[in-house]
């Protein structure tokens, strides 16, 4: 019943785009395409005009899909449309607005019957998690939390015991997109959350090559979480629906190989970033 | 329930990224703020750079055409020329004693962008403004000026290019740099603790207000206006008078009519949503995606307001209306001609607002209109010659 239960049993590649970029039908071939080509877990984000804890490349991915007119209720439509051929986890991220805006019980039971597993939603840290816990609870929908270099340990238990599914660490301060390293607060980080909870750990922001990949892995992380290069590929094949395929799947099948070489470090870094 | 509620509004709707920052700032302010020499620091800041206190204007003409006694509360007169100041030598002096080398701005009209310029000049800290490209041109004046100042100002293009979206991007730099950077918020919006504390640093417009009233007229005022955007101004100004017999007006932007995207009256017009980390009365559709704002004045297009606001609109202590582009600018001529003062046009929405509800009150009745800033920054030629 619980989809994430087997998916973090070796490490697993989580891939993001935004629901409905750059429209409703290509994002649907692109969402399939990351399936086919090995992510275990899919994240969709909802479009919202002020994204603040998100960099420019997402912020122009929802610019995009809001003005092809994507809304809540065509995110719901593309991820049942998914459903039809796939049983991969989908995790939704969200701004808090777009939840309280449809009322938290309603949204938690249309992302339920679309087939969600998990929800996070960015600016809603556990301080005002009241607004959705008991909703979460009721439709069996992890309720997902991110971890921060700056979160202090005892708050670390605090979200831990909160969280459902897995832990999102945010490898950096600051907002999601591209980096040339691996930050180098991301290891001690994943180290520290270690110590402090069993819930699997998935490691994102700044995360694009094979070799981030394989450092968080062989660092401890149960899954890598990758958004802006993803979005990247597709914002960068803008009106070719086959370039945009094989581009993703290229690199979807290069980033979930180098997740699943768990524990080899490579001997210099790869530069296969896009 | 989190802190820094106003009822059910307020809160720290923020990415954990921030949550080191916004605790950090708590409990800075709280063993800061509270403290003897930070409050005579502020104090002597206030008085001797910024020019407090500022007059409570008894205007004879103006009493005469409106039939009642019209005083205007001089935050025009204010060093920088509007409010603003007090606000951001307040948050200036914390960031100091907290230690941080950077002040991180946004502004829409460009008013608290130069405050926070201003702030940073006199407490040699540097400072970044976040303004969106939009109101960079429209407001050019006062990127020259915060330049002047040795301010950088950094243009923002994302989203609709306003003001929002330089909220968006300087809480963004927040998040990466909040070690090293204070973020000075400009109005009582925000997470908690910024509505407090924000609110907080204004009081003193109406502390001072209350006090030159009474010893004017031996008693309180009959009505308080003010203009609300964000609402800094309001809030300073209503705070004194909230537990007393005094009807409070809070004046929002009216714009170019009632269809969404033509005004700013958040208040008036919007329904309770999520917006830059508090839950407050926002300007959205159905799906809770923000929309566009519009106003004559750039400082009130803003489409959420200060959370304590929206508790005071459901609890009935204070009155909330909107007044159009259009009278706006008759009170900005209004007042210009009738007392030699030229309102900001943020402010003139509360003159607006007398000129139009004037038959209301009896010729006793004592008026106090927060003049928040001062107009020289709005005086073109469309503004002084035609209607727009």
């Amino acid at each position: 019943m619980n989809r994430f239960e087997t998916v973090f049993e070796r490490p697993a590649f989580i891939a993001f785009t935004v629901a409905g970029d750059p429209d409703y039908a290509t994002s649907l071939v692109a969402a399939q395409t990351i399936i086919r080509s090995g992510a275990d877990i899919l994240e969709l984000g909802i479009p919202f005009s002020d994204p603040v804890g998100d960099g420019p490349v997402i912020q122009r991915a929802d610019e995009r899909a809001l003005c092809a007119g994507a809304t809540t209720d065509s995110a719901f439509a593309l991820i049942r449309e998914i459903r039809k051929e796939s049983d991969v986890p989908i995790v939704l991220l969200v701004y808090c607005n777009t939840v309280y805006s449809r009322g938290a019980a309603r949204f938690y039971r249309k992302a339920k019957e679309a087939g969600v597993d998990g929800i996070l939603i960015v600016d809603m840290p556990v301080e005002e998690a009241d607004l959705v816990m008991e909703y979460a609870k009721e439709s069996g929908i992890a309720p997902i939390f991110t971890v921060t270099p700056t979160t202090p340990p005892k708050r670390v238990k605090r979200i831990a015991d909160l969280a459902g599914g897995f832990l999102y660490l945010v490898s950096l301060s600051g907002v999601t997109g591209k980096r040339t390293t691996l930050s180098e607060a991301a290891v001690p980080l994943i180290h520290r959350v270690r110590e402090q909870t069993e819930m699997p750990l998935a490691l994102g922001f700044g995360i694009a090559t094979e070799t981030h990949a394989r450092q968080a892995v062989a660092a401890g992380a149960d899954g890598v979480i990758v958004g802006s290069a993803i979005v990247e590929i597709i914002e960068r094949n803008a009106g070719d629906a086959v370039g945009m395929e094989r581009e993703l799947s290229e690199y979807i099948g290069g980033m979930k190989a180098a997740v699943g070489s768990s524990g080899v470090f490579p001997a210099d870094g790869d530069q296969n970033s896009v | 329930m989190s802190k820094g509620r106003f009822g059910q509004f307020g809160g720290q709707f923020v990415p954990e990224t921030l949550m080191a920052a916004v605790m950090a700032l708590e409990e800075g302010r709280s063993s800061v703020c509270p403290t003897k020499e930070f409050r005579d620091e502020l104090a002597f800041y206030l008085k001797e750079y910024a020019g407090r206190e500022t007059p409570l204007t008894f205007c004879r003409n103006v009493s005469a055409d409106m039939g009642c006694r019209v005083y205007l509360k001089r935050e025009d007169l204010l060093h920088s020329g509007a409010h603003k100041l007090n606000n951001t030598l307040g948050q200036g002096l914390l960031a100091r004693h907290m230690g941080k080398k950077r002040l991180i701005a946004e502004t829409g009209a460009g008013q608290h962008g130069v405050a926070t310029a201003i702030a940073g000049a006199v407490l040699n800290i540097p400072v970044e403004v976040y303004m969106g490209e939009t109101d960079c041109q429209r407001q050019s004046l006062n990127v020259f000026r915060m330049e002047l100042m040795g301010a950088k100002v950094i243009p923002v293009s994302g989203g609709t290019a306003t003001l929002k979206d330089a909220v968006n991007e300087a809480m963004r730099e927040w998040a990466a740099s909040s070690v090293d950077s204070a973020y000075i918020l400009g109005s009582v919006v925000g997470p908690h603790p910024y509505p407090e504390m924000v609110r907080d640093f204004q009081t003193v417009i109406g502390t001072e207000a209350r006090r030159q009233i009474l010893e004017r007229e031996g008693r309180l005022p009959d009505t308080i206006v003010a203009c609300v955007g964000g609402g800094s101004n309001a809030i300073g100004m209503f705070h004194p008078f909230l537990k007393d017999d005094v009807k409070l007006v809070g004046v929002e932007a009216g714009g170019r009519g009632k269809a969404p995207g033509e005004h700013g009256a958040s208040l008036e017009s919007g329904r309770p949503g999520i917006l830059h980390g508090a839950l407050s009365y926002l300007l959205q559709d159905d799906d809770g995606q923000v929309i566009e704002t519009h106003s004559v004045a750039a400082g009130l297009d803003y489409p959420s307001v200060g959370p304590e606001h929206s508790m005071l609109k459901d609890t009935g202590r204070v009155h909330y209306e909107s007044v159009p582009d259009d009278e706006v600018l008759n009170a900005f001529r209004y007042l210009s001609r009738r007392e030699g003062i030229v309102p900001a046009l943020e402010s003139a929405h509360a003159v607006a607002y007398l000129i139009r509800e004037q038959v209301r009150f009896e010729k006793d009745d004592i008026v106090i209109i927060n003049l928040s800033g001062r107009g020289d920054k709005d005086i073109t030629r469309e503004v002084v010659h035609e209607q727009i």
